[in-house]
């Protein structure tokens, strides 16, 4: 295997045993990144190699989706109001995949702000999925788990607000987790919905995952909603075993509307898990229909008002109209907003203000908030007979570029599996679980409670050392 | 009848401070009908006795000490501005 189809225990492993050197990993992977780029479009830009610093502790190579500061380094959230913008400051995950002494590679390509699920979205050109160059990657962290699909990088950090980093995980066979909310400090990470945010690992594998939650992981006063709890070291939850272990599969998401192919992968799951010692429980979560309709309004209000900040005044780019229409500043604000955001930008701060505004916020916000309520409740009735939940990660593998393009809500539906941990809090991974019969992954998501990543990286380490899915490369 | 009229996606557009070009309106107007149908699903539902969630993370007052620490240096802040004088960001004028 090329050290740039590696996983990044494997070659620490190398690392110590004096086997090869950063600087040698380094240039695999912009090999790789030179060789195959043009086609998948992983990046947005890549930093120069004679600017890497290999004498940390871990220096492996990293990519970073676009909407996390860097200081000195453009960071744009694939936005065009945002070209240029160089942070003053890093991002508290960045600081420490610093102290780590980790290679950033370069900025991965997403969905305007994180508005998407599919990266087709993004104000510089869409990502193709490694496994099917006509299909997309999955999003909002397209080019993240583009990059780590297309061994472009050794793993990637994106950010997961209603399944952004699980849904493309899936699609492009990787393992994306999204820890449970406050795990990973959000100082830095460019806001969408401050209640939803957090920031994860794309990696090749399950151990790899722990790793680097282990680096990003943990309390941080720039955060005031980070959570002040004990971050336990979770190689050590790395276990091969479930006996014992209760599994719930709500029986509400194996409905109307799946793809076959993909249903026949779960259930194979439950195989594997069963013969592992796991007893299936069934489970129920009443309310996951109305998941997508929630999220789509408590996020887009929340978005709303955290891009209420991309006005012209300060940083990024500034646009006024040739005449005067209301007064110089509204102008200017008006102007500035038109021009940088892209359509479904737009789409969502409008349904978000529309939301708050006089007159319906009762009828779509608050209505909206209470429903989260009752979706929380479900998930934490079932986490009282259970250990863990699993489901597909979403109902399709991953579909042709242009195919939900022209329709939002079609678009927004598939994210039905993944907002509900979102809404909760709860930590989830997406890790790939088998192949469709056109050769496109297949994602499965364990979900368990709150601040429970141990458990979480205990089911998927059984499922994973049980199965060869995860040792698979993709041929570019 | 429709849900969303014209005008009420111009209202919205300007509480937003987004000038919208003519085309945009209508295309606007199409997507939120039918987002907001969809959302009206939520109607279905009786909750009149349920509490709503803000956050996901039950906090409250998250405070810190009162001490004076280490901030960004003004012009490594300034720099980021996209027109600048005397040390200050430089907007259009507001007050005639």
């Amino acid at each position: 295997m090329k050290l740039h189809e590696r996983t990044a225990h494997d070659l620490l492993d190398l690392l110590k045993d004096g086997q090869t050197t950063p600087a040698e990993i380094h240039r695999s992977v912009l090999g790789q990144i030179n060789e195959h780029d043009d086609k998948v479009h992983a990046y947005l830009r890549v930093n120069p190699a004679e600017s890497a610093d290999y004498s940390g502790t871990q220096p492996i190579p990293i990519a970073i989706k676009d909407n996390m500061c860097m200081e000195d380094l453009e960071t744009t959230c694939a936005s065009q109001i945002l070209k240029g913008f160089r942070s003053p400051y890093d991002a508290t995950v960045i600081r420490k995949l610093k102290e780590s002494g980790a290679v950033l590679i370069g900025n991965t390509n997403m969905d305007e702000f994180a508005f998407g699920s599919s990266t087709e979205n993004s104000s510089s050109g869409v990502t193709r999925n490694p496994w099917g160059l006509d299909r997309v990657p999955g999003g909002s962290s397209g080019g993240s788990a583009a990059a780590v699909a297309a061994n472009e990088a050794i793993w990637a950090i994106g950010s997961d607000t209603g399944g952004s980093i699980r849904q493309p995980a899936a699609f492009c066979g990787v393992v994306g987790l999204k820890p449970t909310y406050g795990r990973v400090s959000r100082y830095g990470l460019i806001a969408f919905a401050s209640s939803l945010d957090q920031i994860g690992p794309f990696t090749k594998d399950v151990t790899d995952s722990a790793l680097l939650l282990n680096i990003i992981a943990g309390h941080d006063p720039l955060d005031s909603t980070s959570a002040d709890v004990p971050v336990p070291d979770y190689t050590r939850a790395l276990v091969n075993d479930v006996k014992g272990l209760k599994i719930g599969m709500p029986r509400e998401y194996f409905v109307d509307g799946m793809d076959p192919e993909v249903k026949a992968a779960i259930e194979q799951v439950k195989t594997v898990l069963q013969d592992k010692g796991a007893t299936f429980v069934d489970v129920s979560l009443p309310h996951t229909e109305y998941a997508v309709a929630t999220y789509y309004i408590v996020g887009t209000a929340e978005a709303s008002s955290n891009l209420a900040r991309f006005d012209g005044v300060q940083y990024g780019q500034r646009r006024r109209p040739a005449e005067t229409r209301k007064n110089p500043l509204v102008d200017m604000y008006e102007e500035t907003r038109d021009a940088g955001f892209g359509p479904e930008t737009k789409r969502r701060i409008i349904l978000g203000t529309y939301s708050l505004s006089s007159g319906y916020y009762d009828a779509y916000y608050l209505r909206a908030l209470k429903v989260r309520t009752l979706i929380k409740n479900d998930l934490e009735k079932a986490f009282e007979q259970v250990d863990a939940i699993i489901t597909p990660t979403s109902p399709t593998t991953a579909f042709k570029i242009g195919e939900r393009s022209a329709d939002p809500l079609a678009m927004y539906l598939s994210d039905i599996f993944t907002i509900p941990a979102n809404l909760s809090g709860m930590p989830a991974v997406s890790m790939p679980c088998g192949f469709s019969g056109e050769g496109l992954p297949i994602g499965l998501q364990i979900v368990t409670k709150a601040f429970d990543e141990e458990m979480l990286f205990r089911v998927a380490y059984t499922y994973e050392q049980n199965t060869d899915w995860h040792t698979k490369r993709v041929e570019l | 009848m429709s849900i969303i009229t014209d005008h009420d996606v111009r209202y919205v557009a300007a509480l937003a401070r987004i000038h919208l070009k003519e085309e945009e309106v209508g295309q606007l107007q199409n997507d939120l009908e039918k987002i907001i149908g969809y959302i009206n699903k939520l109607k279905e539902l009786d909750v009149s006795a349920v509490e709503p969630t803000s956050h996901a993370l039950s906090l409250e007052n998250v405070f810190r000490p009162d001490e004076v620490k280490p901030s960004l240096a003004h012009d490594k802040a300034l720099a980021i501005a996209i027109e600048q004088r005397d040390g200050a960001f430089k907007v259009p004028k507001v007050i005639e």
